[in-house]
């Protein structure tokens, strides 16, 4: 799947490009991709280091699984295929919260162990399972409580009321996560019924 | 409201430490042992950060998915879709900083508090970028696979944007 968006992402991009005559854009952007990769890297992987060492210590004190059993019982219905007592899911909870909280570089780290304890149980390697899937999509349905950097651009351009699309902001979060667990399901089951078929 | 946002992460960080000495954990060591693991996990993931960034960089700089959506015009207008908006909602699952450099388009463009703008930085904080999160956190770990993830990722976010709309059009 990723093998064909990531295919056509470049063979529409170069030949899109070039049928309208941005051989040079395209060239340079080419050319660019290693240095921009690097540049973003170097912003955002010294904060994930100090992140996941920030990480270390909540893990060690107690805190992460804390987090885990305050939300277990949230937990069972959505990730019905985890044990409650998984570590996968104590990274999950903090991964949601800090991605709550707007602090987007700090919670990749734990995201990214959450995958890794995740796949430490998957049998079928190349494949994702379940909790994967709703666990990402969760991710992606983005639960972001207060996003400071579009407050900040608002100001700057001079709202008159800028704080007042938070409200809205949070209603959309909302009802799109439920949708999107409910959109989970959905699949999943559609699939099983498809696979039984 | 911004000193309380910029209070969070400093306040998070001291309770954390606070807590944690109470737990007679060594903070130092654990701190060292967990950064260690995330230069680990930095370098895991730098082809998959390069992977996406070549592929979004060529599609969005030719320019084919704003030429294409232009072409959709006049059905999206029979569902009350303003096109102005097609090329944040698009851009929005595949790469957050683009879809940010978008929305102050539209600010610049439309005004801070027209109708256009209000929508766009809705859909700028109520979602996150699909493509690219499924990428690197599928890809980190190996998965090939991904069954129905893509598929229920991306229409969550067309949801999005519909409740984007529908929650400017009654609000404001």
């Amino acid at each position: 799947m990723m093998n064909k968006i990531w295919a056509f992402f470049i063979l529409i991009g170069i030949g899109y490009g070039v049928i309208t005559g941005k051989v040079d854009l395209v060239n340079q952007k080419i050319i660019s991709s290693g240095t921009d990769t690097l540049n973003l890297v170097m912003v955002s992987a010294p904060l994930m280091i100090l992140w996941s060492g920030i990480m270390q210590i909540a893990k060690d004190a107690g805190l992460l699984s804390k987090l885990a059993k305050v939300f277990s019982p949230l937990f069972r219905f959505i990730f019905p295929e985890l044990n409650e007592k998984d570590e996968a899911l104590e990274y999950i909870a903090s991964n949601l919260i800090i991605n709550m909280l707007g602090i987007h570089n700090a919670s990749t780290p734990f995201g990214l162990k959450a995958m890794k304890c995740l796949q430490e149980k998957n049998k079928k390697k190349d494949t994702a399972t379940r909790s994967m899937i709703t666990f990402l999509i969760l991710n992606t349905s983005g639960v972001t409580l207060i996003a400071t950097d579009i407050l900040a651009i608002r100001l700057m351009y001079g709202s008159k009321n800028p704080t007042e699309l938070i409200l809205p902001t949070i209603l959309a979060t909302l009802t799109n996560t439920i949708l999107a667990l409910f959109i989970d399901r959905l699949f999943y089951r559609r699939e099983k019924r498809n696979e039984h078929a | 409201m911004n000193t309380l946002s910029n209070l969070m992460i400093p306040l998070l960080v001291f309770a954390l430490l606070i807590y944690a000495l109470a737990k007679k954990v060594n903070v130092y060591d654990s701190f060292c042992k967990g950064a260690k693991e995330g230069i680990k996990l930095s370098i895991e993931i730098f082809p998959f950060f390069l992977a996406m960034i070549f592929g979004m960089n060529l599609l969005l700089e030719s320019g084919f998915i704003t030429d294409f959506f232009s072409l959709l015009n006049p059905l999206l207008t029979q569902f009350h879709i303003p096109l102005e908006i097609l090329p944040m909602a698009l851009i929005r699952p595949i790469s957050g900083n683009a879809s940010f450099v978008v929305m102050i388009d539209i600010i610049k463009t439309y005004g801070v508090d027209s109708y256009l703008a209000r929508i766009a930085a809705i859909l700028q904080g109520a979602t996150d970028t699909t493509i690219y999160v499924l990428s690197l956190y599928f890809g980190s770990v190996g998965i090939k696979k991904i069954r129905y993830a893509l598929k229920a990722g991306l229409l969550v976010d067309f949801l999005t944007v519909v409740m984007a709309i529908f929650l400017v059009s009654i609000l404001f």
